[in-house]
């Protein structure tokens, strides 16, 4: 009888999960061995596996790990200094406050601040470099993604140097490790779990952006994201449109089950 | 300076911010070779001073010696000196082995010399065999051991153990007390042990600091504080204690309870103010006629090896008593004490002043 009502809560949940999870992957999958006449196939995937979808794929990757790596290079430090300030709170705030803010606005923001008689520009000139283009190129692209991802790579690894117990350090020290050594052997391992939470937050997204890449790089860097957004919206072949969507949750699930915690 | 000093304070400071310090210059030295206590309160500095022989925390002011040489800016790594934490703070992605011999690895030793010196420290604190073990996998009180067989790997000069004992049982606690006085006897080296449990201290150490709001009270031998403590802080906190207030009429005679009482102090002014001290045990019940005080019995309570019995006389003075005789609520009973029982503690002494009485007490004796 219990657990028959244990049962009828979770009704809601299982629902939610059937149409708005299952049911969709489950048309990605049907859709990919359809072609743009509506005939069922398998060239899809045997197109996805051509040099051209297949340098998209190494692309996307490419820059998704560059966006990653940066992120993890400059929120680490960030979340460390978090943990040693005194208003942590207040500072966590502004870092998670760009997070409300909507992406488009953000992007477009740095339309306007890498365009030619942008604020950039203005500052490269006035140190006598001299006006560059800015917009439209990997470095654009690289930092905007950078720049919007961070949070979500500060928090969690904030949360493991919080978590970390400093009387572990203390004892690394006393035991005559220098400062890098502590980190390198203590604090580091023992924040490994946020570091990788806070790669797939952003690793997983930034294989599959598409605004960006049209609005910063101007389409000159060539995502799966984009690749699907063009194929839906564009060619209207939404076959291969989804048989890229479905490599592209193979390669989540496998960063996923890969960068797990095993415990 | 003495050649056996390894580590000494000279009026040590530590205070953050605009608090009141944390230590108030405190100076002492420690020799080599022995085992220290530092004994006090919650929050009397006792973890701070640890910290500062450890190199995690600077002086405010002062020095810090070590064999000699001013150690105040030297960062821990570089210090010949171990820490047992509070917490063990063993590296829980490690396991007992990887523990013990993370200090080797710094040290760049070779990997064969590591095993042998790790599988030693750990039959030193009989967890042969836990090698592969994960931290989480061993009791509180082995965690303990590895966190000792982490320090002693090192061999360090001076191993600093800040409550190792706090967080085990009873039974546990008592046997680890062994142990440990045990091994620092075999080791040979300098234990420095902090500890706010008095019975502990009395029990391990050869030299006790009683500390008290970042001072140091009293140090000692343990019997030296038990029996002639200097003031009522460290009465009160070591063993259990009758205080009661009383004057100096002269030498060798005092007045307390409303009677003159043969004593074996001395030093003091004529009908100076003073306080005495009688510890619980060395009270003796006799019939009331017998006894040098009378007193009422107040309260009775059992504690296993005695009974502690609560008397008031009729000053109305409260006098605790141990004893192994059962006597009832309401009885009118004697007290006996030897003139040997009574300690004279005098009025805001400093521990300098009370040496230096102590030390012409101990000339007047020995003349005779
Ligand atoms: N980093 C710090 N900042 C400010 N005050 C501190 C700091 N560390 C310690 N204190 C203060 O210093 C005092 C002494 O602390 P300490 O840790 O030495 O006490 P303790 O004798 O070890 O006490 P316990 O027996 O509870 O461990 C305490 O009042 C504590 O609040
Ligand atoms: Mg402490």
């Amino acid at each position: 009888m219990k657990s028959n009502t244990r049962n009828l809560y979770l009704i809601p949940y299982v629902l939610w999960i059937l149409l708005f999870v299952v049911a969709p992957i489950l048309l990605i999958l049907y859709y990919s061995f359809f072609d743009i006449e509506g005939q069922f196939t398998l060239g899809n995937y045997k197109k996805f596996f051509t040099p051209v979808y297949l340098r998209m794929t190494l692309s996307s990757f490419w820059y998704a790990f560059l966006i990653t790596a940066f992120s993890l290079i400059i929120a680490y430090p960030t979340a460390y200094l978090l943990t040693k300030t005194k208003h942590k709170q207040l500072w966590l705030l502004l870092i998670i406050l760009p997070t409300w803010i909507n992406l488009l606005l953000k992007a477009y923001a740095f339309l306007g601040i890498f365009g030619t008689f942008g604020f950039a520009n203005s500052f490269l000139e006035l140190i006598g470099i001299g006006r560059k283009q800015l917009l439209f190129t990997d470095f654009s692209f690289v930092f905007v993604s950078v720049y919007i991802f961070i949070p979500f790579m500060v928090l969690p690894i904030y949360n493991a140097l919080e978590k970390l117990n400093p009387s572990l350090v203390d004892a690394a020290r006393d035991l005559g490790a220098s400062w890098w050594t502590t980190f390198r052997r203590v604090v580091f391992p023992l924040t490994l779990d946020g570091v990788k939470s806070g790669c797939q937050a952003v690793f997983i997204p930034a294989l599959s952006l598409f605004m960006i890449t049209r609005l910063i790089a101007g389409n000159r860097v060539i995502t799966l994201g984009t690749a699907i957004e063009q194929h839906f919206l564009v060619t209207q072949d939404w076959g291969m449109g989804s048989t890229i969507a479905v490599f592209l949750i193979i390669a989540m699930a496998i960063i996923m089950v890969a960068t797990g915690n095993r415990k | 300076m003495d050649k056996n000093t390894i580590i000494r304070f000279e009026h040590v400071t530590k205070q953050y911010d605009d608090d009141p310090p944390v230590l108030d210059d405190v100076s002492f030295e420690i020799e080599r070779g022995k085992f220290y206590t530092l004994l006090g309160p919650s929050g009397c500095g006792k973890t701070t001073i640890l910290r500062l022989i450890a190199g995690f925390t600077e002086p405010t002011e002062g020095n810090i010696y070590f064999n000699g040489k001013v150690i105040n800016n030297v960062p821990p790594n570089q210090r010949q000196v171990n820490t047992v934490f509070q917490d063990y703070a063993l590296f829980p992605h490690l396991n007992v082995f990887e523990n013990v011999a993370f200090g080797l690895r710094i040290k760049k030793m070779k990997e064969s010399e590591i095993e042998v010196k790790v599988k030693e420290a750990l039959r030193f604190v009989n967890l042969e065999g836990y090698e592969n073990r994960e931290i989480n996998e061993m009791s509180g009180g082995q965690r303990q051991r590895v966190a000792i067989a982490r320090a002693i790997v090192n061999e360090p000069e001076v191993l600093l153990l800040d409550e190792p004992l706090s967080a085990l049982d009873l039974k546990l606690r008592t046997e680890m007390q062994y142990e440990l006085r045990e091994l620092q006897r075999r080791l040979g080296i300098t234990f420095i042990f902090v500890t706010h449990d008095q019975e502990e201290a009395l029990a391990m150490s050869d030299e006790i600091f009683v500390l008290n709001k970042g001072k140091i009270q009293q140090s000692g031998t343990p019997t030296d504080i038990y029996d002639e403590p200097i003031n009522r802080f460290v009465a009160e906190f070591i063993g259990e204690s009758n205080i009661v207030p009383g004057k100096m009429i002269k030498d060798f005679l005092v007045e307390f309870a409303g009677k003159q009482f043969e004593c074996v102090d001395q030093g003091f002014h004529p009908n100076e103010p003073v306080e005495i001290v009688i510890r619980p045990e060395d009270l003796e019940i006799t019939k009331r006629d017998h006894g040098k005080l009378q007193v009422r019995v107040d309260s009775l309570l059992f504690r296993g090896v005695h009974y502690e019995i609560c008397c008031y006389d009729q000053d109305g003075n409260e006098w605790l008593v141990h004893s192994t005789k059962k006597v009832g609520v309401g009885d009118e009973i004697g007290l006996h004490f030897d003139p040997e029982a009574i300690h004279v503690m005098r009025l805001g002494e400093t521990e300098e002043e009370f040496e230096k009485r102590l030390g012409a007490y101990h000339e007047v004796n020995h003349e005779k």
